[in-house]
């Protein structure tokens, strides 16, 4: 058995937060993407912290992603990943800009890659 | 399918734009099912522990057991091109105002809502959450066995849709009825922004 629950309900998000409930910086969407830098080093980091950059040294992936694969609440994910990005761990790839409409190429873009797999 | 070569799980190196639609509706609609039909990865599981009045339990101490409730969401991911990636997220409705909605519905492109004709009045609740979010909406009607068939003007009418609004039916098992489920969606979203006489004003 993999340990798909394995940590499930293991993790106690005040604990693991340092008791802070909100990211030092407030840039997290569920879909930023994140990828960590390669040649930081690993040391002095936290458990999960550490998890997070060793998942995150293979390839990009949402914020969503992350909490998802480390089976940690996407409240607690947003908090580490802010502290990862201040020690320059992760970088984040601009999220989708929160304009008042999305606008028309995108969501054209959008369609045709949806179209294309009919 | 949770096995493979580790670097499955990876975004393309390309990719440099992410998008979100949610797949919305009330339980055992086919959320789930939607999700998982769609996505190019196996689908994630992600809860957060709520208190009965949707505050996001962030501190653990004093709030336990009966008070607190997890809530889950449920995504997947479809690569559409080089540089564009599509993430599903399925959520129930049921949880008004809280930070899982705010994250879910913060840059949304729209929504696409589930809904089942032996209990179409169960899918007001998240037709009302999405309004008041302000995301606009497709609904897909999912064909269960057994479940009435309604003409499309009295299901419009049975669930109060304004007349731009698509109405299709879906099978949530089925690829192909899936992506022309959300093809429907994204043509309305597309059509609304073309056409700014189409949208309600902010
Ligand atoms: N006939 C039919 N059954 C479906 C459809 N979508 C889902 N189901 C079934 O309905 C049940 C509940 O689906 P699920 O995806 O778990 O619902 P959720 O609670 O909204 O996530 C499952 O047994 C599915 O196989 C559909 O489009 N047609
Ligand atoms: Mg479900």
């Amino acid at each position: 058995m993999s340990g798909a629950r394995r940590l499930k309900g293991l993790v106690r998000p005040y604990v693991v937060t340092d008791g802070r409930s909100h990211p030092s910086r407030n840039t997290f969407d569920l879909v930023t993407l994140v990828s960590a830098m390669p040649d930081r080093p690993l040391a002095g980091l936290s458990p999960e912290r550490r998890r997070i950059v060793e998942l995150c040294l293979l390839g990009a992936l949402s914020v969503a992603e992350v909490a998802g694969h480390l089976h940690l609440p996407v409240s607690v994910t947003k908090v580490l990943l802010g502290d990862l990005v201040d020690s320059g761990h992760i970088l984040t790839r601009a999220a989708v800009p929160r304009a008042a409409q999305p606008d028309s190429q995108l969501l054209r873009e959008v369609l045709d890659g949806l179209r294309a797999r009919l | 399918m949770a096995s493979g070569p580790v670097s499955d799980i990876y975004l393309a190196p390309s990719v440099r734009t992410a998008v979100k639609l949610l797949v919305v509706g009330h339980f055992a609609v086919g959320k789930t099912t939607f999700v998982g039909t769609l996505s190019e990865i196996p689908p994630l599981r992600t809860e957060e522990r709520m208190t009965q009045a949707g505050a996001l339990v962030d501190d653990l101490a004093g709030v336990h057991g009966k008070d607190t409730t997890t809530v889950a969401l449920d995504f997947g991911r479809l690569t559409l091109s080089k540089s564009l990636v599509l993430y599903l997220f399925g959520a129930p409705g049921q949880q008004r105002f809280t930070p899982l909605w705010r994250d879910m519905a913060y840059g949304a492109l729209g929504a696409l809502v589930l809904t089942d004709t032996r209990r179409l009045e169960q899918s007001f609740a998240v037709m009302d959450l999405l309004e008041e979010h302000g995301l606009p909406y497709a609904v897909a009607v999912n064909r269960f066995d057994g479940a009435p068939e309604f003409a499309e003007e009295e299901l419009r009418e049975a669930l109060d849709l304004l007349p731009d609004t698509p109405l299709v039916s879906c099978d949530a098992r089925d690829t192909g009825s899936a992506t022309r489920a959300l093809v429907t969606l994204v043509e309305y979203l597309s059509a609304r922004v073309e056409d700014p006489t189409e949208l309600e004003p902010a």
